[in-house]
């Protein structure tokens, strides 16, 4: 099969995650599509990677893979205190600082 | 699979090649090194060391770091790694050439003056005897609960912020000298996460900034995915990251394609949406319309310190990688982003005065001023000259200390509550305390672009270039902008000065000798560089030439 259906599917599972974030009101939702945003950027990465016979692709997705890692520690962190302060993790409530 | 199949494949793998250990520059390294060096440290006081000289150890360790690491830029820059030394170290991860330097020293001063204002311990009244800052008891507390009044009561501190603060002028350092692809992804999380966490430590309105950091993650996370995604796909285009080797395929200085990729490999469409894509996370960062959303929330729910530090050293980094990409990865591409870049700056500059002027919080108005600088440093980064580059590092040096100077008077208005953020709170201020209200006019002044002030000089620099570059309708809206953009400026002055102060208004807290430094440094730099910029922009002008 050609590499280059997997650079479809990887820009499928970007706007998928993008639209995600746009349409999810559950902050954890939204951050878990943020996350299948990233996948996809691996996928074509690496899908490139394969196609140009260079290993730089496949050592940057080793790379957002640990970014990602550590995007959860931070963003977890900072989506389980709102939740617990206003029992409501729905990024439509927070809106205390509207105009 | 049998186990001895898997066996035979191990042994009949090739041969181990020799990997060449990667040589590094240390030496040029070293304000980085330093910085994250730093940090580390910063964690292992934060574990070992007492809760009573924590704070102060945490803040030697901070002081020291970054004033040693201004020390190593000014040693690179005497050594003439800013002009005819420049080089790329670390394997052709990292620039070391006149800007990332010019900026690297800017981000540091600033991180320097921005730490003072985190370390401020005598705005807030004393609670429990104990003095406290501008950041939480405890932040894993829930707002107004029991647990946080006990957090207050024992007299915690969330020295962390002194660390964090580390990292992210860590990775800022990085980030405008990043000069491939990878390194400037990686650089610009290793600054957004720690900012992140330090917009949620606010004492005061915690929900607001938990709001805020919320809204920040989510969106910052948003625009690094497209980031990424967009190098992804220049990596599809190019096949390689580093800046010089996309350059070249660009400008198609490189004619050996191999037929098997010449699917993608110099495919127009992958170089333009995956250039575009960049530019989106770089214009999120730097809060440029119509990428601005997040700014005026941020700013607000922030700690002011926080946001000072945001406002001014994001923005330094920010630009910086943003000239870089445009200067050194697509010059070959300039007529294809030159009419976006001149729509961005348009909207930028106009949204961001216009949309200040209907505001009532003085953060938030600062906020919309910051998006409406972004769009005159945009001006600049247009011009695609030497001038412009020189005179988008000297705005952006002008500008940051500015901005920190602002913030942390704001810092100092306060009432029961916090700080007295309401612009109607700030009324008759400059009968109740003349000199904070002198100082924060000049500041305003300064925003304002009014002659004798940093503002004006960085204002006629930007313009000059763009005008020089053939973006003279560009020049004519910024004009027209900064005169809305003025207007709302002296209504707050008008409203300090020329207004009876009211009854219940709010104190202005007399600060100790850390906010009163941000704040008379400020004043200083924006003097000086408005009196007598020469030399200044002199050394902007030398130190504007990209290596590549």
């Amino acid at each position: 099969m050609s590499p280059v259906n997997y650079l479809y599917l990887a820009a499928l599972l970007f706007a998928i995650g993008s639209t995600g974030v746009l349409i999810r009101r559950n902050a954890i939702v939204v951050f878990m599509c943020i996350e299948l945003m990233l996948n996809a950027c691996n996928l074509a990465l690496v899908t490139f990677s394969r196609m140009h016979g260079n290993l730089d692709g496949q050592i940057i997705a080793f790379f957002t893979m640990v970014v990602a890692a550590a995007e959860v520690v931070v963003g977890l962190a900072i989506i389980v205190s709102l939740f617990r302060s206003r029992h409501s993790a729905s990024v439509d409530d927070a809106s205390l600082m509207k105009l | 699979m049998s186990a001895s199949a898997v066996h035979s494949l191990w042994t009949t793998a090739a041969p181990i090649q020799k990997i060449d250990a990667p040589t590094i520059e240390y030496a040029q390294l070293l304000p980085t090194l330093i910085v994250i060096g730093a940090a580390v440290v910063g964690i292992v006081v934060e574990a070992f060391v007492g809760r009573k000289v924590r704070y102060y150890a945490q803040m030697f360790v901070t002081v020291v770091a970054l004033v040693a690491a201004f020390a190593a830029v000014i040693g690179l820059a005497a050594g003439g790694h800013a002009s005819t030394e420049a080089q790329i170290a670390a394997m052709g991860a990292i620039a070391v050439d006149g800007p990332a330097l010019f900026l690297q020293g800017t981000i540091l001063l600033t991180g320097l003056v921005a730490v003072f204002t985190f370390a401020e311990r005598r705005l807030d009244p004393e609670a429990h005897g104990n003095r406290v800052d501008s950041f939480t008891a405890q932040a894993g507390s829930v707002p107004g609960s029991d647990g946080e009044k006990a957090a207050v009561k024992a007299g915690f501190t969330t020295t962390e912020v002194f660390p964090l603060a580390l990292f992210a002028i860590g990775g800022m350092l990085v980030f405008p000298a990043a000069n491939d692809l990878l390194t400037l992804f990686i650089a610009l999380e290793v600054f957004s996460l720690p900012l992140y966490l330090l917009c949620a430590l606010a004492r005061r309105k915690r929900l607001m900034s938990q709001e805020a950091a919320v809204k920040y993650f989510l969106l910052g996370a948003f625009s690094s995915a497209f980031l990424l995604f967009g190098i992804a796909l220049l990596y599809g285009y190019a096949g390689t990251v580093s800046y010089a080797g996309i350059a070249d395929v660009v400008d198609g200085t490189v004619q050996s394609i191999d037929p098997a990729l010449a699917d993608t490999m110099g495919n127009d469409a992958l170089l333009l949406v995956g250039g575009a894509m960049i530019l989106m996370g770089l214009l999120f960062k730097v809060g440029a319309v119509p990428f601005h959303m997040w700014t005026p929330d941020v700013y607000q729910g922030a700690p002011t310190p926080v946001t000072g530090f945001m406002a001014a050293a994001t923005k330094v980094a920010a630009f910086g990688a943003l000239l870089r990409l445009l200067y050194v990865v697509l010059p070959g591409l300039r007529w294809d982003w030159r009419p976006v870049m001149w729509g961005v700056a348009i909207v930028t500059m106009l949204i961001g005065a216009i949309v200040a002027i209907t505001q009532t919080d003085i953060k938030r108005l600062l906020a919309y001023s910051s998006i409406a600088h972004s769009g005159f440093i945009l001006a600049g980064v247009i011009a695609a000259t030497p001038d412009g580059i020189s005179s988008v590092l000297f705005y952006l040096g002008a500008y940051s200390f500015v901005t920190i100077g602002a913030f942390s008077v704001v810092t100092l208005v306060r009432d029961a509550g916090g700080e007295a953020t309401h612009l109607s709170k700030w009324a008759g201020l400059g009968r109740r305390s003349p000199l904070v209200a002198a100082v924060f006019a000049v500041f305003l002044l300064a925003f304002a672009g009014i002659p004798l002030t940093s503002g004006f000089s960085g204002k006629f620099a930007v313009f000059k270039a763009a005008a020089e570059g053939g973006a003279g309708a560009l020049v004519v809206i910024g004009v027209i902008s900064s005169a809305i953009a003025a207007f709302f400026y002296i209504r707050v002055i008008v409203l300090m000065f020329f207004s009876e102060p009211k009854p219940e208004g709010p104190t202005v807290a007399v600060p100790s000798p850390l906010t009163t430094t941000a704040i008379g440094v400020g004043v200083a730099v924006t003097l000086v560089l408005g009196v007598a910029p020469q030399y200044f922009l002199d050394l902007a002008g030398q130190a504007g030439v990209f290596v590549r």
